[in-house]
């Protein structure tokens, strides 16, 4: 059981969070045909924006309302009714993501207000979605921005359960948390195929940054979950949510259409993965199928040949709250010890992290507490500490962009675990040797030769 | 001398106390046990040979064979240099169809010389192996002319695979250090606290854990042979006034004959265990006495072994509550079995079996002074046998070689690797410690519990022997999710 500190400076040196209206605007980006729209200043999306390219190594479509001085000063109702019809006419969504920003927010803007008296406006944007998600820079990080948005979008387009309605039981829904990417989306999905049964995924960042090429320009998203299928999410049998921070969204999503939930706090290791196959099985019906489990045995057999190298390893892991339950989790069923864990945001669930204590702080908190730990956890801005100390670096989170191929690192599922033990295994293993010092004389011996 | 004579020589090794064991005529038999063909598990004789002078750091060490002598064997142990690392880059002459079919001599001859002028080393070994051995390559000659051609020694280590077991190699390195090195350069700095180690190859380092305690009692190492050595300090060897000699059986043969011919004598020890360290510090005290020194070395000996012997198990005493109580299958050759017994018993373990397949009669005398007379000694266990024993938990933990790592594993049992592929240091107090610590970790990590646990879905199934005692429901945390979920038990009816 860990103990959250809260953060102890004013200062925040070498940042650790990604903003609330990112990660918000980054669930839009799991939706088909749409474009995300941050209701600020430029920068709110410039920012955002450049962090998603190298992030993603793809062209992203991203929007501002661009507020200036003037407009802040005298509403920003005219900005929004703007950029809302001019990426209508030009960009054609289907849904427009509207998050609000720091600014917006502080200056008390009505936006569901604006967006109705836009509509009233604007007939010819009937047929296009306006999702708004609050999501003040000041309040959560990516994690509660990307909560925010797909309570949103159920709240904005599920229908409601009506009377009678019938239940596909072939069908679940798939509330898909932050810290999935590309990849843990694609092995879940065939995860849940593997039992006969249909995933709807919500947001599907699978279908729309999993880096495939399309054959023409497009201006929007392309590929992730549509209208149509957000709508109809009432009528699955099931809902599995994964991550915390989900919880809201599967919440929300009950009340809407009634549909139960089981929520994963994370998938990445054997007991998770065996839960939830176990869940679907039961769920489906039917058994096991031989192909998931071989990969269990495959998982076994790499925790068996990778525990040497991570045993006693004491690892500084800096994380958003769900990222780090599921990492530093699985560390430590690895054997390795989370000597020193700084997260983004409070959040109580942390408690159940299997460490002494989570610190809610920066990239130079955990430089502090990471001194004489055998390998470090985080996002690329590690790189830096990583170089001063020489500690071994795996890179998880967002953003990755000093690397290629982070949009399909898989640490989910089976064969997820399986390579996760691998990849983090072979940098402990470089690194893994004792070091005895060399003898006095034979330094000596050294100095004179 | 021929290679048969050779082999022959070294079996009849006076120093060998396996060898002094046996009948006149077993002995004249010879010590390697033929194999059995479809059933044998060990290196050959090249194998050992380039293991035991591979540690020569600034060497360089070419392999004249086709590419799978050197090229499946180079830079696989992690013996550690303070300095040179030419040791570590592997040389073959990579012989080719057309080598063999017209010799490899000129080959050979080329390596050398491109050895020679691309690192300048202080000298070259150049090993014999089977199939230039078969076509009649002379690299004893070769290796005479390129000496003198190239003014460095160039040393041939005449041990072809098919001359025998690995440990004939380790013997038959040993000879070739006779031969070529040691006594051919005179030191100019001699004194009477200088001792050779015989038979360390400083595994990770290890080397350097004892090191500093001989430095302590102003003991000054002279050359270690082969560990973390240069050329020079092994041509020097001889001047030494004792030797130390710890892995008994590959390099017996050095320390009687360096005995012999430069009246050195020597100890036999072990850096493995707390008694064994503490008996090589007060062995070789008394050893340099008797050469001459001052005799209050002995009493400096003493004072240093209480010291760090208290010291040690200070900070052993912390493992005792994961390690008491827990029973370990001990499954390798030779010396290391027993060498390690003293210390695991201290902390509350129990040795199931130990293996003695390469072990000495004193090797035995040793285990059963540790363990009484009723000492589990067994020579060979079938991995099968192995398997069940792990498997139905007659053992918690194995501590063996690379090689059979897997049946424990396999097993869901911890295992410690404790051959020359590891990558800790256990030699030494120091060592003991490293590994009483990772025998602490293999044994609590938290994976055992995970990999034993059955999938939820295997209902009907024998369970581990570890969970036996655990109550179902707490065996199976995840057995009923479900029955979390808000609308209950409708869901679970499958799809229709």
């Amino acid at each position: 059981m860990a103990r959250i500190l809260p953060a102890r400076k004013a200062c925040a040196v070498n940042p650790l969070k990604m903003s609330a209206p990112l990660g918000g605007a980054m669930a839009f980006m799991g939706l088909d045909g749409c474009l995300p729209l941050l209701h600020g200043s430029q920068g709110c999306t410039a920012f955002g924006l450049v962090l998603l390219v190298r992030h993603y190594r793809e062209g992203i479509p991203f929007q501002t309302t661009a507020m200036n001085e003037v407009t802040t000063i005298m509403g920003g109702l005219d900005n929004l009714e703007q950029a809302v019809v001019n990426i209508a006419s030009r960009a054609r969504p289907k849904v427009i993501g509207i998050c609000s920003t720091g600014l917006v927010e502080t200056r008390g803007e009505d936006i569901p207000s604006d967006l109705k008296l836009i509509r009233e406006r604007h007939p010819e944007l009937a047929e296009t979605a306006l999702i708004f998600a609050p999501t003040p820079d000041y309040v959560g990080g990516m994690e509660e921005g990307w909560a925010s948005a797909v309570t949103a979008m159920i709240e904005a387009l599920v229908e409601p359960k009506r009377a009678r309605a019938r239940t596909q039981r072939g069908r679940i829904n798939i509330l898909a948390g932050c810290h999935l990417t590309p990849g843990d989306i694609e092995a879940l999905q065939d995860i849940v195929e593997a039992f006969g049964l249909e995933a709807m995924v919500l947001p599907d960042i699978s279908g729309s940054l999993d880096g495939h090429v399309p054959d023409q320009y497009i201006a929007t998203t392309f590929g992730g979950t549509t209208v149509e299928d957000i709508r109809a999410m009432g009528s699955a049998g099931l809902t599995i949510a994964v991550g915390g921070h989900m919880r809201g969204p599967a919440e929300a999503l009950k009340e809407r259409t009634g549909v139960p939930y089981v929520l994963f706090d994370r998938l990445t290791g054997l007991g998770p993965v065996d839960h939830l196959v176990e869940t679907l099985s039961e769920y489906s019906g039917r058994p096991v199928p031989e192909k998931l489990k071989r990969q269990r045995s495959q998982l076994v057999d790499a925790m068996l040949d990778g525990h040497f190298y991570f045993g006693g390893k004491k690892v500084a892991i800096g994380a958003e709250p769900d990222l780090m339950l599921a990492l530093g989790s699985w560390l430590a069923d690895m054997g390795a010890e989370l000597a020193a864990c700084v997260t983004t945001t409070p959040q109580t669930r942390l408690a159940a992290l299997p460490a002494a204590e989570v610190l809610v702080g920066d990239l130079a908190d955990l430089e502090a507490m990471a001194e004489g730990c055998d390998l470090l956890v985080t996002h690329s801005h590690g790189r830096g500490m990583a170089e001063r100390s020489g500690t071994p670096f795996f890179r998880a989170g967002f953003p990755q962009f000093d690397r290629l191929g982070a949009q399909h690192q898989t640490l989910i599922g089976y064969r997820g675990a399986r390579d996760l033990i691998f990849a983090v295994g072979n940098l402990l293993m470089e690194h893994g040797h004792d070091h005895v010092e060399v003898a006095p004389s034979r330094k000596q011996f050294h100095a004179a030769a | 001398m021929s290679l048969k004579a050779k082999i022959a020589e070294v079996f009849n090794e006076p120093g060998c106390s396996t060898n002094q064991a046996k009948s006149e005529t077993a002995r004249k038999k010879g010590c390697s046990k033929p194999l059995t063909p479809g059933a044998a598990a060990g290196g050959c004789a090249f194998d050992g040979a380039k293991i035991a002078l591979q540690p020569i750091t600034d060497a360089a060490h070419i392999v004249h064979g086709p590419i799978g002598c050197e090229g499946n064997a180079w830079d696989n142990r992690h013996s550690a240099s303070s300095g040179p690392t030419l040791y570590r880059t592997g040389f073959t002459t990579d012989l080719t169809e057309l080598d063999v079919i017209h010799g490899g001599e000129k080959k050979l001859w080329k390596a050398i010389r491109e050895v020679a002028e691309a690192h300048k080393p202080p000298a070259i070994f150049v090993y014999q192996t089977c199939v230039p051995a078969m076509i009649g390559d002379d690299v004893v000659k070769v290796c005479k002319a390129a000496s003198e051609k190239f003014g460095l020694p160039v040393i041939p280590v005449d041990a072809p695979g098919f001359a025998g077991s690995k440990n004939l190699g380790n013997k038959l390195a040993g000879e070739t250090l006779l031969d070529y090195v040691i006594g051919t350069i005179e030191p100019d700095d001699v004194t009477p606290y200088d001792i050779n180690i015989i038979g360390d190859f400083n595994l990770v380092g290890e080397l350097w854990y004892v090191l500093p305690l001989f430095e302590r009692l102003g003991i000054r190492l002279r050359a270690s042979i082969t560990g973390d050595a240069r050329y020079h300090e092994i041509a020097c060897a001889h001047r030494a006034k004792a030797n130390l000699l710890v892995c008994s059986q590959a390099m017996v043969n050095v320390a009687r004959k360096m005995e012999e011919r430069w009246g050195i004598p020597y100890m036999d020890g072990s850096f493995y265990g707390v008694t064994d360290v503490s008996n090589v510090l007060r062995g070789m005290a008394g050893l340099l006495v008797k050469q001459g020194a001052d005799p209050e070395l002995l009493d400096r000996a003493e004072a240093l072994i209480a010291l760090e012997e208290a010291k040690l198990w200070e900070r052993l005493e912390k493992y005792r509550p994961v390690l008491s109580g827990k029973k370990v299958l001990l499954y390798t050759g030779g010396h290391k079995s027993w060498s390690v017994v003293s210390a695991l018993q201290e902390l509350g373990m129990t040795i199931i079996k130990t293996s003695v397949r390469k072990a000495t009669e004193s090797d035995k005398e040793r285990i059963k002074d540790l363990m009484g007379d009723d000492a589990p000694m067994v020579d060979a266990i079938p991995p099968r046998e192995m398997y069940r024993m792990l498997k139905e938990g007659e053992a918690d933990i194995m501590l063996s070689g690379g090689r059979t790592q897997f049946v424990a594993l396999k097993a869901k049992r911890p295992w410690l690797d404790i051959n020359q592929e590891r990558i800790h240091a256990y030699a030494g107090y120091q060592g003991t410690l490293r590994l009483v610590e990772r025998l602490a970790l293999a044994l609590s990590s938290p994976i055992w519990e995970q990999v034993r646990k059955p999938a939820p879905w295997e209902t009907a199934r024998m369970p581990h022997p570890e969970e036996r005692s655990v109550s179902k429901d707490e065996a199976h945390p995840s057995r009923q999710p479900l029955a979390r979920l808000p609308q209950g038990e409708d869901i679970l009816r499958g799809v229709k």
